[in-house]
């Protein structure tokens, strides 16, 4: 007997409303910085004004004579010696003797009200003996370079040589490159709320990329084994990397704990700016070879990632502007310095697109450079070089699985121009202000591809823990699907949910929320969570649909008869671990990545010649997605990551001086408005890859790595100007000076060995 | 000083502090956290809120400056729903069927800023959306799916 069963609606493929939609427009949706207790406390952070300096004393007697104070903790209120950190420990909870930017924190309060915790601050007095600063990454790698840490300034350095690296060709071009300090400038603010325990633990509801890593983090430093610190995921109002690393966590636990009572930390936006690492400005220094018929021969790359204060995820960042140096195309012959520095800047981690967005813009001028030179076309010449199947990336390691580099690249292109002039004046560069009616107005069109990894990479543990519970209620079978991925707002909820409905046909089903409950998923990074997440539940569903086969089988039930099945629930985890990588190690060559991911972008923009001021008109993008698992959450990630793409192309620069953020605000950091961003035409290439589920290999980075260096491609093919650092500034078209680091470093070399350069 | 201002409807009091803003005050001292704080500045727009009919960021406004005003919030929106699914606005609907809504931190102050550009233009172009919502800053979306929800919405609206 066939019974049909009523079609599952909400499953792979389709175009699913998220669960967690509803509260979002409504305003209930709770968000970290919305979390409340009665009787909670409000914590506060006082922060090193200097960016460097020996701390000789703290005095805290003024601040705990307030009315209202309920505890004020410095270096010598910690439990352990314990530091902290993603991949090194070496930042202390509060700085202990030194501080090493300007943001440092150094002590903290919780008051009965945020007022008079901020107040309190105040009265902390802290007495420093400054330090020179070091604020050139290049120079901290000097050898007479004093050293901002114990082990020096260098937090790595990867090398890699590929081929023949003193490879020569027939033509050749140069470059010297720089990317700004961009912000994740997520709108929700840093923020949690701890609430001591009766075992003397502490339960930490937080919003964060990744529960567990900070659990591994948190613990210690607490002086409590992991079984009583427990996370939970709390409402994320935007990551972006910014929630990758460890902030208030540590903080509010140590307040909760030292006050026994509940303590609540929310940055405001100017600590935000403080309070969170930023992506990694980047100076680049490269050489390309070609043959005369515009096959490339070599690439060499010298690469100085600003680290600042502390490493955060830096060798992970540096490691991938190593990998991903010669882009998505065939290089026989290659060497790359990829090194990170420690400086007296803000610390710098993880932001979308991770050292991918970094050398894309620096490599991606070089093959313009050399289009030019050759005399030819610019999406030619990277459709002649485009990796396809088998070819190996400049660690050895070949591109398998799905790659479709040059089909990405004809598809980008082939969607249709923006027409000539313009609906209205708001469309013209400088919009409301009124500064041009079109004349002097030039429109330039540019192209760009880029790859970057998906999943974790060189070795590392990889993996995502889930469990399904499948039971009857009231209302028939339900199925709760429970694991710690971070819901960022990229949409890893309902991935999850059309998963575990496709997989077990079953309408019905709940995504719990994350916590250190179930076993970690991961992070909310890399691109990753479809695949790890979505593999791991995917796996579970398996698991609960053999029992059901099972039980059916057994008893001699139809298997869809589910009421009849589940007299008991059925209930499953899994931890699913993707195909392991090569570590890095020391070796120049390796395997180290899962799989990788392709986009291409053209961008067409408006450049007031008189202004310096850009209007970008349109971009089109097609990008390789495996599969897409919720196509309109696919094109939202798309056009978002574009965005802050667009961002760092002409606007977005965290503006430093001696350390110090300039412009730690929304009115002087400037971000995307609806009237900068155009319309976005995008074609999706859906190339399984056979390791993934449903083929779908992860989506939220591409769009920022290529859409940066289309953009300014475009701006030069309008301007003539050779634009070698982003953000794109008016200055930089109307006077066109390149920038320059004040440093002569012969591409592929160590920057050590760099020399000094008088700048005119 | 205790404060009675009119917030959805109903006339509200409570305590507030010397040069409380309205968004605190709604946030911290009324329980209605659907207003956002995301940059204290009135640059962002996720603070978004109806001051006697006009569109304003809630952070930059005295709470003391709204007494004897209407206030309506997000909140309010939800009570007023019309179609669609239960509890929502029409424009909390396309908001949600559009895919305009990702980490949805911007979301209330887009509705209400669309809310209010609707009741003055029930049939707005592209850039008219773009430039009457640009005092709101969406971080996730790159506003395409936003400009459609507007779109759906208006068009949602018409007899």
């Amino acid at each position: 007997m066939t019974v049909t069963r009523p079609r599952v609606r909400g499953t792979v493929g389709e175009s699913v409303v998220r669960p967690d939609g509803p509260p979002k427009v409504q305003g209930t949706f709770q968000y970290a910085s919305d979390l409340w207790q009665d009787a909670m406390l409000h914590g506060a952070t006082l922060r090193s004004p200097h960016p460097h300096a020996r701390i000789v004393s703290i005095d805290t007697s003024k601040a705990r004579a307030i009315p209202g104070v309920r505890a004020v903790l410095t270096h010598a209120d910690l439990p352990t010696e314990e530091p902290f950190g993603l991949m090194k420990s070496d930042q202390d909870p509060l700085a202990r003797t030194r501080v090493r930017f300007i943001g440092d924190p150094v002590a903290l309060v919780a008051a009965d009200d945020a007022r008079t915790a901020r107040d309190a601050l105040k009265l902390i007095a802290v007495s420093y003996e400054k330090l020179p600063p070091i604020t050139d990454p290049i120079e901290a790698l000097q050898r007479d370079a004093s050293p901002i840490h114990d082990r020096g300034n260098l937090i790595d350095a990867v090398h890699l040589v590929h081929g023949d690296p003193k490879a020569r060709a027939e033509v050749e071009v140069e470059g010297e490159y720089e990317v700004g300090m961009q912000d994740q400038a997520a709108l929700g603010p840093e923020a949690g709320l701890a609430i001591p325990d009766d075992d003397g633990g502490v339960t930490l509801h937080i919003a964060t990329q990744w529960l567990h890593e900070d659990l591994r983090q948190i613990a210690p430093c607490l002086g409590l084994p992991e079984e009583r610190v427990r996370l939970v995921m709390s409402g994320v109002g935007g990551a972006f990397g910014a929630r990758e690393d460890v902030t208030l966590q540590v903080h509010a636990c140590l307040l909760a704990l030292a006050t026994k009572r509940p303590v609540r930390m929310t940055y405001g936006r100017e600590e935000s700016f403080y309070g969170h690492v930023h992506r990694h400005p980047a100076r680049l220094f490269y050489r390309h070879g070609a043959t005369k018929d515009g096959t490339l021969v070599f690439v060499r790359a010298t690469i100085v990632l600003d680290g600042g204060g502390y490493a955060s995820s830096s060798p992970a960042v540096i490691a991938n502007a190593a990998c991903f140096a010669a882009g998505p195309y065939r290089v026989p012959n290659a060497e790359v310095w990829s090194v990170g520095a420690y400086t007296n800047n803000p610390p710098t981690g993880a932001m979308r697109g991770f050292g991918a967005v970094q050398t894309c813009f620096a490599y991606e001028a070089q093959m313009d450079k050399l289009a030019a030179k050759l005399g030819m076309d610019p999406v030619a010449l990277r459709m002649q070089n485009a990796l396809a199947d088998g070819d190996r990336i400049i660690t050895s390691q070949p591109v398998v699985g799905s790659e479709p580099v040059s089909e990405v690249i004809r598809r980008a292109n082939a969607l249709p121009l923006p027409p000539a002039g313009r609906e209205s004046d708001l469309e013209l560069p400088g919009g409301a202000g009124n500064l041009t009616l079109g004349e002097g107005v030039v429109r330039g069109v540019g192209f760009a591809a880029g790859f970057k990894n998906v999943c974790y990479s060189h070795g590392f543990d990889d993996s995502c823990a889930a469990r399904i519970r499948l039971a009857l209620d009231a209302d028939g079978p339900i199925a709760f699907v429970h694991t710690a991925a971070a819901e960022v707002g990229q949409g890893v909820v309902t991935v999850q949910l059309q998963i575990a409905r496709t997989e077990l046909g079953l309408e019905r089903v709940v995504v719990l929320n994350a916590d250190t409950q179930i076993g970690s998923a991961g992070s909310s990074s890399a691109s990753r969570q479809t695949w790890m997440t979505g593999a791991a539940v995917k796996a579970a569903c398996d698991l609960v649909n053999a029992e059901l086969d099972g039980r059916a089988r057994d008893r001699g039930i139809p298997r869809d008869r589910l009421e009849a099945l589940l007299d008991t629930p059925v209930e499953h985890r899994i931890t699913y671990r993707h195909t392991p990588t090569e570590p890095l190690g020391d070796g120049t060559q390796n395997h180290g990545h899962v799989a990788f991911l392709f986009a291409a972008h053209r961008a067409s923009v408006d450049v007031d010649l008189g202004t310096g001021l850009v209007k970008v008109v349109q971009v089109a993008t097609a990008q390789d997605v495996g599969k897409a698992i919720n196509p309109v959450a696919v094109v939202g990630q798309l056009e978002g990551g574009i965005a802050q793409g667009l961002g760092l192309a002409v606007m977005e620069e965290v503006i430093l001086k001696d350390g110090a953020v300039k412009n730690a605000s929304f009115t002087d950091y400037l971000l995307p408005t609806f009237l900068d961003m155009p319309p976005v035409l995008i074609d999706l290439i859906e190339h399984p890859h056979p390791d993934a589920p449903y083929g779908a290999k992860g989506v939220g980075e591409p769009p920022t790595i290529s859409s940066t260096p289309a953009i300014v491609a475009a701006i030069r093919a309008a301007t003539g100007r050779e634009l070698n650092r982003v953000p794109v500034r008016p200055d930089d078209i109307v006077f066109g000076i390149p920038a320059r680091s004040g440093w002569r470093i012969v591409a592929g070399t160590h920057p050590a060995e760099a020399v000094r350069e008088e700048i005119r | 000083m205790r404060l009675s201002l009119t917030v959805n409807g109903a006339v509200r009091a409570a305590e507030a502090r010397d040069g409380e803003s309205l968004l605190t005050f709604l946030r911290e001292e009324l329980a209605l956290p659907g207003s956002k704080n995301a940059c204290e500045q009135g640059e962002c727009g996720s603070c978004s809120v109806m001051l006697d009919d006009a569109l304003v960021c809630s952070c930059l406004v005295l709470a003391a400056a709204c007494v004897d005003k209407r206030v309506e919030t997000v909140e309010a929106l939800s009570a007023a729903a019309g179609a669609g699914a239960p509890g929502l606005h029409p424009i909390q609907q396309a908001f949600l069927d559009a895919g305009a809504v990702q980490c949805g931190f911007c979301t209330p102050g887009f509705i209400v800023a669309a809310n209010a550009l609707l009741a003055r233009n029930p049939e707005p172009c592209d850039v008219e959306i773009r430039e009457a919502l640009s005092g709101n800053i969406c971080r996730c979306t790159g506003y395409g799916k936003i400009l459609e929800a507007v779109h759906a919405a208006a068009t949602g609206r018409r007899p």
